[in-house]
């Protein structure tokens, strides 16, 4: 018999990004969340993952829970730590990292994310971050994953701008542009899964437990398909959901 | 001959109006009491340059010190958004020219190796290579295949926080080295600051530590606790909550005048600020210790 545990949203993502990631896989990470998915991951089922920092940091032992993407804790005690250049150019635009994770304001149809504007690039209504890495890693990593709370304002079918490439408009256009990396290969919202069919488009590929489709698609700015095999979740373990709280977030900042 | 200068005296000497200037440091080493003496001298008109703008430059830009700014991200790490840059760029008030992080990064690789051009692999026609026209595309002349190139950033000044250096300015740098290196080899003019001016025999003592050479450095300030609100490994840690509390501060102009007023205008130095801090967050913010095995060069 199952024990029947709550979660919230974020515990639901991090333990579904946390299931996508293969034991030793190389995984270009920032912190929160997906800083968590990865280390969920280690203490499950993928031992040997290998976690890169942006700053330049690979082989972190971080003592404590890292709270930016520079945090000291991930120098002290990890194998190696490098340049920027180094870190986006040995690692990174070389093809030596596996995953990428991304996240964005807005992810479009063909998962192509905006993270810089909304509204007119010059004469911006919202002035967000921009790209940071995120251009490089979703052009350079094999595979990449993107997460983010599903929100319709956060799903149109035509992002405002494109900081970083998915598909572009579908078919083979990513592949002409000549980018190394396969692309985002999957989207782990608190509904469910998104994946790209065969021309590279997001399509329901998996619902959350008590989640419906039509919840998704109101919260989908485009017409959404269903794929056909389409899985409903595993709720997140008991162990998962101990390990996030009692390990690797016990002040619930990010979860 | 020495290179030693007061903080106050190198801000006056090497950075001008107008200046293209270039605060170095990854999260780490964010010569934050530079940013401070600029302020308070009043220097106008600059062009701001760096990866990620950091609580620094969001400080520059609201009072006024900055006509522009260039970088990669405009956030403040770990927490959101960057308000004042952000609301200046929403206003019009400001100009603002922007990269991915690798590009920028690129643009210094290229000034501090005195190359024309810098080449990557393609990332996929983005918007911001439309935006921005120092993106360019051409044919790798070997395979033909397209590369994006960028051009190379010249500051006219860089400041880089280094955790020791000798009066010549050669400077041992650890923990993340973000653009320090590129950011210093690539300005006409550096100001180098440093939480310990250490005797020339030290830095002869481990060579492979020393990222930037005297060469290039113009002036030595020794400032501890230089970086505070982020960072110098080993040294103290990064005020995680200073940054969130920027995010409150930082919500109206009137919130980082009166900051401004208390904490830059209403003191003369670094080491005046650091004691306004207090005790209490000297000791949350200590770094203990944890020593690296020492390595034998060889008696040669």
């Amino acid at each position: 018999m199952t024990e029947e545990v709550s979660y919230n949203a974020n515990e639901l993502m991090v333990v579904n990004a946390a299931r996508l990631l293969r034991d030793h896989d190389v995984v270009f990470v920032g912190v929160g969340i997906p800083n968590l998915a990865c280390n969920l991951a280690i203490r499950t089922h993928a031992p040997n993952l290998q976690m890169i920092y942006e700053a330049g940091v690979i082989g972190a032992q971080p003592s404590r829970l890292p709270l930016s993407i520079g945090d000291p804790t991930l120098v002290t005690g990890s194998t190696s730590v490098c340049s920027m250049y180094d870190i986006f150019t040995l690692y990174l635009q070389r093809g030596n990292v596996d995953v990428g994770f991304l996240g964005g304001a807005q992810i479009d149809q063909y998962g192509n994310i905006n993270a810089t504007v909304i509204g007119d690039y010059q004469h911006p209504k919202v002035r967000l971050p921009g790209s940071g890495g995120s251009m490089e890693i979703a052009a350079w990593a094999n595979r990449c994953y993107i997460i983010t709370p599903h929100r319709k304002r956060r799903f149109p079918a035509r992002v405002d701008f494109r900081t970083s490439i998915g598909f572009l408009d579908g078919g083979d256009a990513r592949k002409k542009t000549g980018v190394r990396g396969g692309g985002p290969e999957a989207v782990v919202t608190d509904l469910g899964v998104l994946k790209p069919d065969p021309d590279g488009e997001l399509v329901l590929a998996a619902l959350h437990p008590g989640v419906s489709f039509e919840q998704v698609q109101e919260n989908t700015g485009w017409v959404l398909k269903q794929a056909a095999d389409c899985l409903v979740t595993e709720p997140p373990s008991f162990e998962e959901l101990r390990i996030l709280r009692e390990e690797l977030d016990p002040q619930r900042i990010y979860i | 001959m020495t290179k030693l200068l007061s903080l106050h005296d190198a801000v006056q000497e090497y950075i001008h109006e107008g200046d293209l200037l270039y605060a170095s440091g990854f999260t780490h080493l964010i010569p934050f009491a530079a940013g401070h003496e600029i302020i308070r001298q009043g220097i106008k008109n600059l062009v701001l340059a760096r990866a990620t703008p950091d609580l620094i430059y969001d400080q520059m830009v609201a009072t006024g010190c900055a006509r522009k700014v260039i970088f990669s991200y405009i956030g403040n790490p770990g927490v959101g958004s960057l308000r004042r840059v952000r609301a200046a760029i929403e206003a019009g008030e400001i100009e603002w020219e922007e990269y991915s992080h690798f590009s920028m990064i690129s643009r210094l690789q290229a000034g501090a190796s005195g190359l024309p051009f810098m080449p990557m692999n393609p990332t996929g026609n983005l918007d911001i290579t439309t935006q921005n026209p120092n993106y360019k595309h051409m044919k790798d002349p070997y395979t033909s295949q397209e590369v994006v190139v960028v051009p190379p950033l010249k500051p006219d000044v860089a400041v880089v926080h280094v955790q020791r250096a000798d009066v010549n300015g050669n400077a041992h740098v650890w923990g993340i080295l973000g653009e320090q290196r590129l950011a210093a080899f690539a300005s006409q003019r550096v100001i180098l600051t440093a939480e310990e001016i250490v005797d020339e025999s030290v830095i002869r003592s481990d060579p492979n530590r020393t990222l930037i050479s005297g060469l290039v450095v113009d002036a030595v300030c020794h400032v501890p606790y230089c970086a505070h609100p982020s960072y110098t490994q080993g040294y103290h840690d990064r005020d995680n909550a200073f940054y969130l509390a920027w995010d409150e501060i930082s919500k109206t102009e009137e919130g980082v005048q009166a900051y401004l007023e208390e904490w830059v205008y209403g003191l003369p130095d670094r080491a005046a600020y650091w004691g306004k801090l207090g005790t209490e967050v000297h000791r949350r913010l200590h770094a203990g210790e944890r020593l690296s095995q020492p390595v034998n060069y060889g008696d040669y």
